[in-house]
């Protein structure tokens, strides 16, 4: 066998154009300036784009209003000129300061090969937004990963709980800026807390069933302010530290932990 | 040469309680009426610390004789917050936490991040730091394959093949000892080049290694492409069709077992991967042998993008030529002012950031891994998010486990290839 016949084995594999040849078509022209999922965006929510911005040279960003973000993600991924069926990421940006919070939606086009950034901007006293997991099912762990790390929420979301930390976590959300980075509670604190859980209460049949309700959402950790510290055999740290400093005085071995 | 046969006779024996009336007749046993047993579904833990979760994930199953009715996974035993430290870290310092995510992938991931924040940055990096960046991430690429290969053999049964693929994932170990000095934990890029030029000989290793590495996987092939126990446990099991696989977010061999020709290597190229010469095996039927199968052939690809960049290598150096980033020469800081001052403010400041932001995905070997990096003009992240490819794919798995039997969780579980450090993060 041939060289040539053997290469073309291989190339057999994968036949579809390749991104130049999409290019030429014109059906995929994003470029610094010009972005056709953006220009057809504002034409059909005039009032729902805040802004548009352009970073690191040729990545889109569209700024929604929050309350519409629904109808508008779905616009974009049901219209046949965008169809952008693949959610790539949900995710959130704290620039601390007061300053409000930013959802960001990763969005990608596979027929079109179009990459588009969403983003919907947060007042800290309402941290709520609508969830997309009726129309991206990737969305289910993206957006309950969000809620734990940030304390947005994300209304809909059928089974919105923390998943990264334990699900009696008390210390709030780790993500934010005002959350220092060794946690709010003194270390003895969060020693006894972990001694405290128990696997089983995870692992009751109530919690399995195919009806089952999804856990309620405490909504008073929504608050922007630290949260208040329970009672414990340790004093817990008053103020939360700034946000430079990682020095943490609590840093000290838990010699009054129950037992 | 005659036929033996041989008479079987069969003996009542009622004191034993066998009975062997044939199942028609007037000797038949009598149609019993079901009894009305109350029953329930069981409920079944597996991990986290159990060898085929692959990791330290947790699963808890409701089972219905032995069909899955329900599937709740639970995650976070290795949350370490890579995430958060990475905001009291400077941009290079972060470097070091991202092989951690992704120990079986460690240089992808190093790639990846450097390469987000200097898109963020606009630094063009130079030619030969590019093609080393592309022999790393494809070297790493096999280097994951291959144990998820190693493993996905144990959990279907198979030893040998196991062996087979540590023993090449070994070279691999050996050269990213040779480069960086470790094993694992490689830390070797940093922001504007890598973290020092490859050593002499070393790109003779990946050569060898490339072509060693297709015998494996021939050898390996032999004995499970066409086995039929492999076969069993793997065809039709955990399917799932293309629209599902693009809706749950799946990414990578994943997703194109489903059919779907998504890379972000052809898609989106990064490092001018459309000039290399190598194609994006898909499958069909979205099972679990059609994730075995495109990852089988992803390693040879990579061996073809190996050798094609290897052929390219130019001379030259890794690094850009840019004060800002780069530490200067020991020579010049020895013998220039200028070059002190730099050197000082590099390492005592760290390397300042314009404000801005940038996602950069890249084809990590579990899926789309995006670096994500927002920086508000110091030499510290605003935000460092990782897209967790195995996070994404793994959130899938109810989906792909409930209504099939509960061995078949095993194969579902392996065949999606998932790493629980970055899971966890």
């Amino acid at each position: 066998m041939s060289t040539e016949e053997k290469r073309s084995g291989y190339n057999g594999v994968e036949d579809r154009p390749t991104p130049l040849d999409h290019l030429e078509t014109g059906s995929g022209d994003v470029s610094p300036t010009r972005h056709p999922s953006v220009e057809a965006l504002s034409e059909a929510f005039p009032d729902g784009i805040l802004r548009h911005e352009v970073v690191a040279g040729d990545e889109h960003v569209v700024f929604i209003d929050p309350t519409r973000s629904l109808d508008i993600l779905r616009w974009l991924r049901d219209d046949p000129d965008q169809l952008y069926t693949y959610l790539s990421d949900v995710t959130a940006v704290d620039y601390g300061g007061g300053r409000p919070l930013q959802v960001v939606y990763q969005l990608y086009s596979i027929p079109y090969r179009r990459a588009l950034r969403v983003k919907a901007e947060l007042p800290l006293d309402g941290l709520s937004i609508a969830s997309v997991f009726p129309l991206w099912a990737s969305a289910n762990w993206l957006e309950r990963e969000v809620w734990d790390l940030f304390g947005i929420h994300f209304e809909g979301h059928p089974d919105l709980r923390r998943i990264l930390m334990p699900e009696n976590y008390g210390e709030g959300h780790p993500l934010r800026k005002d959350f220092p980075l060794r946690g709010r509670f003194s270390r003895a604190e969060q020693t006894r807390r972990a001694l405290e859980m128990e696997p089983e209460d995870y692992y009751v049949p109530s919690e399995m069933g195919p009806g089952r309700e999804p856990q309620l959402v405490r909504w008073e950790e929504l608050g922007a302010g630290p949260v208040p510290v329970e009672g414990g055999p340790a004093k817990a740290e008053g103020t939360p530290e700034s946000g430079t400093s990682d020095e943490d005085s609590s840093e000290r071995p838990s010699s009054n932990r129950t037992d | 040469m005659s036929k033996k046969t041989v008479e079987y006779t069969i003996s009542r024996t009622p004191e034993l309680g066998m009975d062997f009336r044939p199942a028609s007749g007037l000797m038949a046993p009598t149609e019993l009426p079901e009894p009305q047993l109350d029953s329930q579904n069981m409920l079944i833990n597996v991990g986290p610390q159990h060898p085929a979760t692959h990791g330290v994930l947790r699963l808890v199953l409701e089972l219905d004789g032995e069909t899955v009715v329900k599937c709740s996974p639970t995650i976070g035993y290795l949350h370490s917050s890579f995430e958060k430290l990475g905001e009291y870290r400077t941009w290079n310092q972060v470097v070091p936490l991202t092989d951690r995510m992704d120990y079986l992938a460690p240089l992808i991931y190093n790639c990846a991040y450097v390469m987000a924040v200097e898109k963020m940055m606009g630094i063009e990096v130079t030619e030969r730091c590019k093609v080393l960046r592309v022999i790393l991430m494809e070297l790493d690429r096999i280097f994951s394959h291959l144990l998820w290969l190693g493993t996905w053999s144990i959990d279907v049964g198979a030893f040998t093949p196991f062996l087979y693929s540590f023993q090449e994932r070994e070279k691999v170990y050996s050269l990213h000892e040779a480069f960086t000095g470790a094993r694992i934990t490689t830390s070797a890029t940093r922001v504007g080049g890598l973290m020092a030029d490859v050593p002499e000989g070393w790109t003779e290793g990946v050569r060898d290694f490339a072509n060693g590495v297709i015998k494996t996987l021939d050898e390996v092939e032999f004995l499970l492409s066409t086995n039929s126990i492999h076969l069993g446990r793997t065809q039709g099991v955990g399917a799932i069709s293309a629209e599902e696989a693009v809706n749950c977010g799946l990414s990578g061999p994943n997703l194109r077992a489903t059919g779907v020709p998504y890379d972000v290597r052809k898609d989106r190229p990064y490092y001018d991967y459309e000039t290399y010469d190598f194609d994006v095996p898909v499958g069909e039927h979205g099972d679990c042998y059609d994730r075995y199968m495109v990852r089988i052939e992803e390693m040879r690809q990579s061996t073809r993008i190996l050798h094609q960049a290897l052929d390219r290598l130019p001379d030259g150096p890794v690094n850009v030529d840019d004060p800002r980033v780069i530490l200067p020469s020991k020579t010049d800081l020895m013998n220039d002012m200028e070059s002190m001052i730099h050197h000082f403010k590099v390492v005592m400041e760290g390397v300042k950031a314009p404000a801005g932001e940038s996602y950069f995905p890249v084809e990590g070997s579990k899926g789309e891994l995006g670096m994500y990096v927002v920086s508000d003009g110091g030499s510290k992240p605003v935000r460092w998010r990782v897209r967790p490819p195995s996070f994404v794919n793994l959130s899938a798995i109810p989906r792909l486990v409930e209504g099939g039997l509960f061995a078949d969780v095993i194969m579902v579980n392996a065949s999606l290839d998932i790493v629980l450090g970055e899971i966890d993060r």
